[in-house]
């Protein structure tokens, strides 16, 4: 092989410059792709829904919105944990019971039930839900997620925690 | 558009000096006679970096703990979409930028390319060198299997037979007594936070010297006109690091990297062989022994590395070609011949057993493949405490023979009656007779003629809960209408791969009132209590698909 020179033509100098950015584009692809596979698509979870009994309504008062706290196993990436878990229960006329989830639906925080105002308030930017759920003031975008529930005799069941905008 | 983008271009250079940096870089002057030869340093740096894109990734998934360390790996082999073959990059990378740093090693070296002035350009290759060890050293321990954990072991002993130091190292890797969460934080504190600063460091600074020195010339390369790096060089580079990634790619996608059971410290069993490319030192240690020992494993490999080190001050000699460097030459042969000789014959004395116990556990493990009857056994086994007086594989010294020798157990039968009164059969023999029915001492008798040494240790792990879970299993007479690991009956559906078709819940609810749950269903209710329920659900759930 002739050792090519300065002025050698520039076909076989574009040859070259070609060749280095396509050889490094098939790694930066075959490198990239994968990774963006392996951090983006979801581990091959098993269990789905799951029902969780988290106890007796018989006793409650209506309308009047009550926290129930529960355990419940989750997979959590290599781990099945098992963690402590609320909801608050409001009973309905009739055999209606709605379960809230435990956070605001603004940015995550804890709100609570202020008995003698007969409202949620969420103490971080004071946002404020009705009983229903619906929000009354604030600046929570949509009313508190509920869970799915299911009644065997007086005891509530739990289902995922849905928001009821979605459900539609 | 363009005017802008230039625009651009020069405010950049201007503030940063950035593209006259990169083209100084990539225009650098280098001898006529460079080539092919001059690839390795390159590939070696950029496996340096897929070392650490895979590393990052796996980090980002990955416990390095004990405690989790084994089940976020396993995590990443089964859960995590392309974790095998992250694993895999960073598994086999770690081999192949070992071959490629001997290799450009062995290149300079035949090359004489340390010669005056390039002897420090040489001297920070060599610790280099030593630094791509220590990552293999370290990073052998963190998937925390028996491999991992036993290797260490030897690691850290053989760490503190050095002279004078080597107690404070051992203190210093942790290791003293057992391995465990202190040896683990360290080496992966060394691994992920020590190691790649200095190997970057250290990498500038060879860089900037083989800049400085310039690339070493062939003897009478000197009054030929000088060529540029880019792009012909480059392109010898790009092409040579591309079939380095094509071949490292492949083997990720092909050879499956194992991954043993769990570390198991009281694996006596266990025979720890060090990574391919320290199998060399494995077995000279072999050839030193009592008071010697030390000569085999610190002193030598130390002689070795100060020598490497020294090189450029032992042939002082002119630049010659490369053909004319017999002495060199030899000694690379040389080397060669016995870092080949001492590995063939470390592969060779391996025991065919310990490649077959080689079980890979990112799939499912020996216990899950026992049938319910010979799963129900282990429980009677940990119930009488049979192993109070047998030995399971290993070399305690236990009054019972060891029971997972095969050849010590004969057929079901005979194994009964001698559970029954051990003296009828084995007249002498101080064993008490063991008070079980009939049907559970045939569940043991099942049990122990699937033991051998392979699957002892894995088989003892098997967890409680599977344990129990048969043991209802066996006693609701689920067997009588389903299929459990091929044995059973076919009335009802099998019962492999239930954790794919149901979720927990739903076999739960199902076992309370089966016909609620699939109308028309023959199956009677079991009213079970909640741990006997949920030990039950999980075992089916552990069961393979
Ligand atoms: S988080 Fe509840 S109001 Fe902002």
């Amino acid at each position: 092989m002739v050792p090519p020179s300065e002025d050698e033509g520039t076909s076989r100098r574009n040859f070259y410059v070609v060749a280095i950015y396509g050889f490094w584009a098939a790694i930066s692809a075959a490198l990239g792709l994968p990774a963006l596979v392996y951090l983006l698509f979801p581990p091959k979870a098993k269990k789905v829904d799951e029902w969780i009994e988290i106890g007796d309504i018989g006793r409650l008062a209506l309308n009047s919105p009550v926290e129930m706290t529960f355990r419940r196993t989750r997979v959590d990436g290599w781990k099945v944990i098992s963690e402590k878990s609320t909801a608050w229960v409001v009973k309905g006329a009739g055999d209606q019971v709605t379960a809230f989830g435990p956070q605001c639906t603004h940015l995550g925080c804890a709100y609570h039930w202020e008995e003698s105002k007969g409202h949620f308030l969420c103490p971080c930017h004071t946002s404020l839900f009705a009983s229903d759920g619906k929000v009354v003031a604030g600046p929570a975008p949509r009313p508190l997620d509920r869970y799915q529930t299911r009644l065997n005799g007086n005891r509530l069941l739990l289902g995922k925690l849905e928001s009821p905008e979605k459900k539609s | 558009m363009r005017r802008r983008f230039r625009g651009v271009n020069e405010w950049v250079e201007h503030r940063t000096g950035i593209q006259s940096a990169v083209r100084q870089f990539l225009y650098e002057e280098i001898p006529a006679s460079s080539g092919w030869h001059q690839v390795f340093g390159s590939v070696a740096m950029f496996l340096f970096m897929v070392q650490a894109f895979t590393g990052a990734l796996l980090a980002f998934n990955y416990a390095p703990t004990p405690g989790d360390a084994y089940n976020s790996l396993r995590y990443i082999l089964t859960e995590l979409t392309g974790g095998r073959l992250m694993r895999g990059l960073h598994h086999w990378g770690a081999s192949m930028i070992v071959v490629v740093v001997v290799l450009h090693m062995l290149q300079v070296f035949l090359y004489g390319a340390y010669k005056k002035p390039r002897e420090a350009t040489w001297m920070v290759g060599v610790v280099l060198l030593l630094l791509t060890l220590a990552y293999g050293l370290t990073g052998y321990l963190l998937p925390w299997d028996n491999r991992a954990y036993w290797g260490t072991v030897v690691t850290t002993q053989i760490a503190a037979q050095a002279p004078v130091l080597g107690p404070y190292l051992l203190r210093l890797l942790g290791g003293e007594g057992e391995i465990g969460v202190v040896t683990f934080a360290r080496f992966y504190g060394l691994h992920v936070l020590l190691l790649p600063p200095a190997t970057i460091f250290l990498m500038v600074l060879h860089i900037f010297l083989v800049r400085k020195h310039g690339v070493a010339p062939l003897p009478g390369d000197e009054a030929q006109p000088k060529k540029k790096f880019y792009p012909q060089q480059v392109f010898k580079d790009t092409v040579a690091i591309f079939i380095a990634f094509a071949i490292l790619f492949m083997m990720a996608v092909a050879v499956r990297v194992p991954l043993e059971q769990l570390a198991d410290p009281t694996d006596t069993s266990y025979i720890p062989r060090p990574e391919w490319y320290f199998l060399f030192l494995f077995q000279m240690l072999k050839l030193f022994s009592g008071p010697l020992e030390v000569v085999g494993s610190v002193v030598l490999p130390g002689l070795a590395v100060l020598l490497l080190i020294l090189v450029p001050f032992i042939d002082r000699g002119q630049m010659v070609k490369v053909t004319r460097r017999g002495v060199a030459l030899a000694f690379v042969l040389l080397a060669a011949i016995g870092w080949g000789g001492l590995t063939a014959a470390a592969v060779r004395s391996t025991p065919k057993e310990t490649l077959a116990a080689a079980v890979d556990f990112s799939g499912p493990t020996d216990w899950m493949q026992l049938s319910p009857e010979e799963m129900v056994g282990i429980a009677y086994f940990r119930k009488e405490n049979c192993v109070s007086c047998h030995a399971m594989g290993g070399h305690a010294s236990a009054e019972g023979p060891d029971l997972t020798k095969a050849s010590i157990h004969k057929d079901a039968a005979w194994m009964i009656q001698h559970f029954k009164r051990p003296s009828a059969m084995r007249p002498g023999t101080s064993m008490p007779p063991i008070q079980l029915t009939d049907a559970q001492l045939n569940s043991l008798a099942a049990f122990l003629l699937k033991l051998n040494e392979k699957n002892a240790t894995a088989l003892d792990n098997a967890p409680d809960f599977a344990v129990q879970g048969a043991l209802l299993y066996q006693t609701n007479r689920c067997g009588g209408c389903h299929l459990v690991n091929g044995g059973g009956m076919r009335i009802g559906p099998p019962l492999n791969g239930l954790s794919k078709r149901q979720s927990r819940g739903w076999v739960e609810a199902h076992f309370a009132d089966p016909a609620k749950m699939v109308p028309g269903s023959i199956m009677p209710p079991y009213k079970l209590a909640p741990k006997d329920l949920e030990n039950l659900t999980s075992y089916l759930f552990a069961l393979p698909d």
